[in-house]
């Protein structure tokens, strides 16, 4: 069984909502990166993504455009991550997953990539350039390899959610609201439509970007999904306090996992 | 599924989730009025009436008896209005987003006549206009800048990345992420996701139809050879689209091979580049061996673009149509060259088509012909090429 369906069934068994963490690799460098991951599981992390850096990340803010090029200075390559992964995974048992763009995976060689997931440990890959339409690029390979593909809607999604759900593994990322910073208001209307159409197709988990780690963003989000995801709130940390980011990444884990 | 919009392997639709309604409702809208009587018939009525078309064929008699070899005729793109090809893209697709009830038109640019032919356009229209241009190359094309400007366009001038045309590309796909309800992306090259590879070389493949009848009313036969400079490669896929079939007419595109391609400074995607995907298309890009896309350089930021639209890739890839690499230098006196000899100053890039014909020229017999696409006009590039001559011009 794949550790994310374990994870998200434990969850719901607990009725408790699953923490999401997005850290980038090599920020401000791998070491410090594995020390982020195993302080996360720690601190109450239920899933981890792992940001893989990439020149051009499009769909990224700011916060982790700015970390993806400073990992990438330090020399950061997928095969180096492949080697921390590996380390990491005699530690850390929960489900974790590589955030990355498609050309990272092409270049790399699909299949070599899946079998290197497979091998150190990886449960999962989410491609926020590769939508459904295109899917076919590593399907099989991911597959073969026991990896899922983690598929992804938008409140801009509207006909495409039934498709998109019907045939997503492990959970739905929602991106939460188009608008970067939409106002309360706006997301609730969004969101009440988003998770009212995912549902009607599938009983997958959902789980949502939080842009904002607010108290009053995660009390409002929660009855939403299954899940939360907390990406930039943690990355700008990491930028703020570098090597000494590790409490104050841990105290917001703790903070945000103490209200789900 | 992952067979829209391909040549051969390339192509595709690899985007974000957030813009594929966008793009599904982009290309419904195309699928639509491509064909449709009144489109068609509002789009010619702006080519002539507005736009100058159509264009010349010049045959530049100076320059065929200099160069010793085939015929040389210059199809005149840079007399049309806003001085280049991007103007023919443009007005096709500032029609459709006026069909889709757009409000707001986003652009990247690279040299900025793209943004230029798109303020242009925006002006036309009464539309809102959002013109997104890497830093360094506001500086270099300051003139371009106050031209949008003075057209009513905000230039948002770029400070991710390199600075250039690729980071504008990345804004102006952030931006539109962002604004998917109220604004349409007017891609200026024929690159990126499905439809725009398809649309841009459909409202750029008048330059070839143009050029064929009128070489065919000339000369009473099909040009040998036709050449083009490419970067994402509109002009080009315009020019040689209508040949494609024509198997005896050689297609030869001239990319920009900056200081040399065996130095890293130079943007020579076919010479240099390899598969992968990017930008919403897979295609040939100037990546590192892990995928990381590669800092680019051209002294025309037209062509200073690190990849290459899909359909140039896949005919590179079944060797329908040639690729060059043409240097600063040779472009540079390719520029001068051509102001000389026919007193006209080509923009930076065209200037590498004439370097392009002026090396296969000579190698051709006097009853050949050729075409040169000059995809645009050289004024916004002559403060540029006297500093790289070591002249200091004052404003």
């Amino acid at each position: 069984m794949n550790r994310i369906d374990h994870t998200f069934e434990q969850l719901k068994q607990q009725e408790q909502k699953a923490l999401i963490t997005f850290v980038t690799c090599g920020d401000p460098d791998l070491e410090m990166t594995e020390k982020l991951v195993i302080e996360m599981e720690r601190s109450g992390a239920d899933i981890i993504e792992l940001g893989i850096p990439f020149s051009d990340p499009i769909a990224e803010g700011p916060v982790i455009q700015q970390a993806s090029l400073r990992a990438l200075k330090n020399g950061t390559t997928l095969v180096k991550i492949f080697e921390m992964v590996k380390r990491l995974r005699k530690q850390v048992q929960i489900p974790l997953l590589m955030m990355m763009y498609i050309n990272t995976i092409f270049r790399f060689g699909t299949q070599r990539f899946f079998n290197l997931c497979k091998e150190c440990g990886i449960d999962g890959v989410i491609v926020p350039d590769m939508p459904f339409e295109e899917q076919d690029e590593v399907q099989a390979y991911a597959e073969q390899a026991g990896v899922y593909s983690i598929s992804l809607v938008a409140p801009t999604s509207q006909q495409r959610i039934q498709m998109i759900a019907q045939q997503s593994k492990g959970f739905l990322y929602c991106i939460s609201s188009a608008k970067e910073t939409g106002a309360c208001q706006e997301f609730s209307t969004d969101s009440d439509v988003l998770f009212h159409t995912i549902n009607q197709y599938s009983t997958i988990p959902t789980a949502i970007e939080l842009d904002v780690s607010s108290s009053e963003q995660v009390q409002k989000i929660k009855q939403y999904c299954d899940g939360v995801i907390v990406g930039s709130a943690i990355v700008e940390k990491v930028a703020e306090y570098g090597k000494d980011a590790i409490a104050p990444v841990s105290e917001l884990i703790r903070r945000l996992k103490a209200e789900l | 599924m992952g067979k829209i919009g391909r040549f051969g392997e390339y192509g595709g639709q690899y985007v974000p989730e957030t813009v594929m309604m966008a793009v599904n409702e982009l290309n419904q809208a195309y699928e639509m009025y491509r064909n449709a009587l009144d489109f068609q018939q509002e789009l010619t009525k702006y080519y002539l009436e507005y736009a100058n078309r159509p264009s010349l064929l010049y045959y530049a008699e100076k320059m065929t008896y200099d160069l010793g070899g085939a015929k040389i005729y210059i199809k005149r793109e840079d007399l049309n209005h806003t001085g280049s090809h991007k103007i023919n893209n443009v007005l096709g697709q500032i029609l459709l987003a006026k069909r889709m009830g757009k409000k707001r038109i986003i652009a990247e640019t690279g040299a900025g006549q793209h943004g230029v032919a798109t303020a242009t356009a925006a002006a036309l229209f009464g539309l809102e206009c959002e013109i997104f241009m890497g830093e360094e190359d506001t500086k270099r094309q300051s003139l371009n800048v106050y031209r949008m400007e003075l057209l009513g366009a905000k230039v948002n001038a770029v400070k991710s990345g390199t600075k250039t045309l690729k980071d504008a590309v990345n804004e102006a796909m952030r931006d539109w992420v962002n604004n998917i309800d109220t604004t349409y992306y007017l891609i200026g090259s024929a690159m990126g996701p499905h439809p725009y590879p398809t649309m841009v070389r459909d409202f750029q493949k008048i330059i070839g139809e143009e050029a064929k009848r009128q070489h065919l009313e000339l000369e009473g036969k099909l040009p040998d050879c036709v050449v083009a400079c490419v970067g994402g490669g509109s002009n080009a896929i315009g020019m040689f689209y209508d040949f494609i079939p024509d198997k005896q007419v050689r297609l030869i595109g001239a990319e920009a091979a900056g200081k040399g391609v065996d130095t890293t400074l130079h943007a020579a995607t076919l010479t240099k580049g390899s598969t992968g995907i990017f930008h919403g298309m897979k295609s040939i890009f100037l990546q590192n061996e892990e995928g990381q896309i590669d800092e680019v350089y051209s002294i025309s930021a037209g062509l200073d673009y690190p990849g290459i639209g899909p359909e140039h890739a896949n005919l590179y890839h079944t060797g329908r149509a040639e690729y060059l690499a043409i240097t600063d230098e040779q472009a540079v006196e390719a520029f001068e060259y051509l102001s000389r000899i026919e007193g006209i100053i080509p923009a930076i890039e065209s200037a590498h088509a004439v370097a392009a014909a002026r090396k296969i020229a000579p190698t051709m017999s006097n009853d050949q012909s050729m075409i040169i696409c000059l995809s645009g006009r050289g004024d916004k590039d002559v403060y540029q090429v006297a500093r790289y001559r070591g002249i200091t011009i004052h404003e």
